[in-house]
């Protein structure tokens, strides 16, 4: 019988009810007591001086209760970037300012230039049809590699040029990874794109500012994966509002994957608009809108060479890659190319010399950001794809290449700055073998032959790092926040809990997960156990939840404060119980004396806690209630390895995924059914990008995939059936739990596997193709055929 | 403004709207019922599907005044009357087939209809079905799972 309760059960879980019954709280559900609504009026060109922009007729329309535009923005602050990257010359990088409305330019496609708060949303549309805005057009630059060509027209007139900055890591392997390549028996090399996406969350994006004249309080309540980050941000550095005067709350949230992590315009606006009206101010994003406002992911143009000696060891690699940052840089923009990158380029292989060189750009498009993976899986997918071709070139087994070149020891210290803990691929590897029954493959392709397609199996290999830490490292590295996570455990009376976690879940079940690991450690009913995350006014300063940090970061934080709290009932217990505090033993909710009958239930010290008659008051105070702050001293590195069968149909170019299996190691698991659905999402993500989803400019720079009728959207019938197993576990050697985060690597591992296995299908047909970039459209493959 | 009349989980409403109040937007604004949802703005995703009379319409689709005496059923009117989850609600639940939830009452809703056109549809007649219907969070394995637990077909799930 499996569990059904504690760590490792697939409970079932209890946020589900209210969303499976129309219950769920999301921020577009929030309706205040004389709500305003605004709507921004956007730039419909991609780069431009703006001239003028007339409100006074727009003003005199039924319902509109106030226009603003930059000028009203000028005493406030700038958006702000949390990450510093140094360039290669040891400049920091060029940081542009970014204004919550247009001042003097607008920069791309939807950006805001005036926003029209009135009293319906449809009184403020119309009048923000009204405004005349006169833009001097210039030149859109939209390509990264012309963006940096001598005399391009520059995004922001104050920098030097286009270059964010040229980042070499490690610089010091330069010349000694240079002169290893120049002298391999063997280079491979491949040039490639990581296509811009969108992330595309659900829900789209909505933000409601409140303002209380009684206390000169602000409340901004939107859609956030880390509110905590929003007020410190926004406060500190947009409107100049103490944290003890801001409150930020983010209750249900549909979804992020990355693009709700950061700070954005419309959040300060709404807050500062609620002020200056006294009323509050609520903005909900038009999916269209949210194509050409929410921070897109990816967008890499990369070029790598791998280099291996006489008996294919791998030696050296070098890689190049433009990143694209968009028109402004947004809130962890710079460290997506840079440290969650470049720091993975080692992947599961003990290749000793590793170059990592990243241009990062200025373009006149919606910023990029981090989105599910941020940089781990553009590592993952130019080493994997660099590896299986470089085992077609030398004419050895794509998985035998893998294996001879993994990394069996461990710690195993990279030589791109990071210490792997603890892993073991070959087990993986073996665990895929057997789920994804490679050897029945040769029978499935000749089976798809007999039917016209081609059948092609592609497998990949990847690491990933989890719970970005410690905060004094990425201080160094130039992070401008801290990576710790917090819980406060409070015990009531009667002996229920509640855990206020700076963590958030916006999916990924918190409220079931986090009671499960609580319920273990005392030995009481989950449902004894509350969480509480998603507000800044009851849970303690939190970083929230992106990179797979979660149960890693915030769960090790609850374990801490936990743990606080059980010493101090065994105190509590002892004095009650007149024994020695080291006798005391927890367990199924009951205090015991060791080597006696005496006990005492969980009820009773909790309430004898708050109700301290019976209590050591000279030594301990009163109440039951411990916060801990937890700073990890290492990444977590989940590892797996997946395989794809797709079929492709010669006549068509179409490609299908047939079958799809994922052997994932992450550790210690708290609850299998939830880690399963993460790994499903990823590749279902991963798939989307290997095969439809792509974000595509014109030249001019306008947005043509603005709309799901444009912009491919995995459905349920382009996706197969997933095989996932997360058997292979080495547990965390560094945190209390074991665990290592699953959020990420589905979406990190399932590109490459996809294009490998179209690219097996390819050459199996007698194609001499290496290389199609994604998504792998039946166009492209066509084409590629010809 | 003109008035417009409906039965809404079998409770009568009535409200004012102006022309193009959207049926969503009488759902959300008027009647409080913000279980449904709004993903996008060209009837792709499927977040706002309720039914009216019987049938599955996407509620950005179809003005207010369009279903005047009409009668609708959404999210909030689908679990069973003391309260509890119905059989696609509970086997969403079981086979874990949400996670955010946002898009979770059109796929509910959705799949209501599916199972009542075809009780006994096949994995590739359910995901042929939900083409309407976008997911981001579970790619959508464990829906497809969960509609065929609902309509009896566990057999179909352990044979996976």
């Amino acid at each position: 019988m499996p569990k059904d309760h504690g760590i490792g059960a697939s409970t079932k879980r209890r946020e589900d009810v209210r969303f499976l019954t129309g219950d769920g709280h999301y921020t577009d559900d929030i309706n205040l007591h004389g709500q305003a609504y605004v709507h921004f009026l956007r730039s419909d060109v991609a780069h431009g001086r703006l001239v003028s922009v007339e409100t006074e007729e727009a003003a005199k329309m039924p319902g509109v209760l106030r226009i603003f535009t930059g000028k009203d923005f000028e005493a406030v602050g700038s958006i702000p970037c949390g990450w510093l990257i140094t360039s290669r010359d040891g400049q920091p990088m060029q940081e542009p300012p970014h204004p919550v409305l247009a001042q003097g330019k607008v920069r791309h496609v939807g950006d805001p230039i005036a926003a029209v708060v009135a009293e319906t949303y449809e009184q403020a549309r119309d009048a923000a049809e009204a405004i005349m805005v006169e833009i001097e057009d210039l030149p859109a630059v939209i390509d990264m590699k012309q963006a940096l060509a001598e005399g391009a027209t520059k995004v922001h007139d104050d920098l030097k040029d286009n270059l964010c900055y040229d980042w070499g890591f490690v610089e010091e392997n330069r010349e000694a990874v240079d002169k290893a390549i120049k002298e391999a028996h063997h280079v491979t090399t491949l040039e490639l794109r990581n296509q811009r996406l969108v992330a595309n969350p659900m829900e789209p994006r909505v933000a409601v500012g409140d303002y209380a004249r009684h206390n000169d309080e602000s409340t901004l309540y939107t859609t956030s994966q880390n509110p905590h980050v929003i007020r410190l941000l926004m406060g500190a550095f947009v409107l100049g509002i103490p944290e003890h005067k801001l409150r930020v709350a983010a209750p249900d949230v549909g979804g992020g994957f990355g693009s709700k992590i950061f700070h954005y315009a419309e959040e300060a606006f709404c807050t500062f608009a609620a002020k200056q009206l006294r009323r509050p101010v609520k903005w909900t994003s038009s999916r269209a809108e949210a194509f050409i406002s929410d921070a897109q992911g990816r967008d890499h143009v990369t070029k790598i060479e791998l280099a291996l000696d006489k008996d294919n060891n791998f030696t050296a690699l070098r890689t190049e890659t433009y990143a694209n940052m968009g028109a402004y840089l947004s809130t962890f923009s710079t460290s997506v190319p840079t440290w969650l990158h470049g720091t993975l380029m080692a992947g599961n292989y003990k290749t000793p010399l590793i170059y990592v060189n990243v241009k990062a750009v200025f373009t006149n498009t919606v910023p990029v950001d981090a989105y599910r993976g941020a940089g781990r899986p553009e590592a993952t997918y130019q080493l994997e794809r660099v590896i299986d071709k470089a085992a077609r070139e030398l004419g050895v087994d794509p998985l035998a290449l893998r294996r001879q070149n993994f990394v069996t020891e461990f710690p195993y210290a990279t030589p791109v700055a990071v210490e792997y803990d603890t892993g073991d691929y070959n087990a993986t590897l073996d665990k895929l073998e057997e789920i994804a029954d490679l050897k029945g493959f040769e029978a499935r392709r000749k089976e798809s032959e007999a039917k016209g397609k081609l059948r092609g199996l592609g497998v990949n290999c990847y690491i990933e790092a989890c719970g970005i830490a410690p905060s004094n490292l990425v201080g160094q590295l130039g992070a401008r926040a801290g990576l710790y996570e917090s819980a406060t455990v409070r015990v009531n009376a009667t002996g229920g809990l509640v855990v206020m976690t700076g963590s958030h879940s916006h999916g990924q079940g918190h409220e079931t997960t986090f009671p499960q690991v609580i319920a273990d450690m005392i030995g009481i009913d989950a449902n004894m156990v509350e969480i509480e995350h998603g507000d800044t006014a009851n849970t303690p300063m939190g970083m929230g939840t992106y990179g797979s940090r979660s149960i890693a970061v915030g769960g090790s934080a609850m374990v801490r404060a936990a743990e606080k709290v059980i010493a101090k009932a065994k105190k509590i217990a002892a004095h009650m119980m007149e024994a020695s505090e080291g006798d005391i033993e927890l367990k199924d909710g009951q205090f015991t004396v060791a080597g006696t009958d005496k006990s005492l239930a969980w009820g009773d010290v909790t309430l004898a806690a708050y109700v301290p008659h019976n209590y050591p008051l000279e030594e301990l105070e009163p109440g039951l209630e411990e916060t801990a702050f937890y700073d990890p001293s290492n990444f977590t590195y989940p590892a797996g390895a997946y395989a794809c069968e797709v079929e492709v149909d010669p006549e068509t170019g179409k490609v299908t995924v047939e079958r799809f299996a994922a052997a994932d190691d992450f550790g210690n698991v708290i609850n299998p059914m939830i880690v399963e659905g993460q790994v499903h999402g990823g590749i279902a993500q991963g798939v989307g990008q290997a095969l439809l989803e792509s974000c595509v400019y014109d030249e001019t720079g306008q947005l043509l995939t603005g709309t799901y009728m444009d912009y491919a959207m995995p459905r349920a019938g382009d996706l197969p059936s997933y095989v996932v197993d997360h058997s292979c576990r080495t547990p965390c050697t560094h945190n209390p739990l074991g665990v290592k985060g699953c959020g990420e690597a589905g979406a990190i591992a399932s590109p490459p596997t996809v294009v490998n296995a179209v690219i097996d299908a390819l050459q199996s047909g007698g194609h001499k193709v290496d290389h199609i970039d994604m998504p792998v459209s039946p166009a492209r493959v066509w084409q590629a055929m010809q | 403004m003109p008035q417009v009349s409906m039965t809404v989980n079998g409770k009568p409403a009535t409200g004012d709207v102006e022309g193009r109040t959207l049926l969503v937007q009488f759902l959300r604004d008027t009647l409080h019922l913000t279980g449904t949802h709004v993903g996008c703005d060209t009837s792709q995703c499927g977040a706002c599907l309720v039914h009216v009379d019987g049938e599955a319409i996407k509620a950005c689709s179809i003005f207010a005044l369009e279903v005047e005496g009409a009668e609708v059923t959404t999210i909030e009117g689908m679990a069973n009357a003391d309260g509890s989850l119905n059989t696609i609600q509970q086997a969403f639940q079981d086979h874990h087939g949400l996670q955010c939830g946002f898009c979770t009452p059109g796929m509910v809703m959705s799949a209501a209809a599916l199972l009542k056109e075809n009780p006994k549809p096949s994995e590739t007649e359910i995901r042929d079905y939900l083409q309407g219907n976008i997911c981001r969070c579970t790619g959508y394995h464990n829906i497809v799972k969960a509609i065929l637990a609902a309509s009896g077909q566990e057999t179909a799930i352990a044979a996976e």
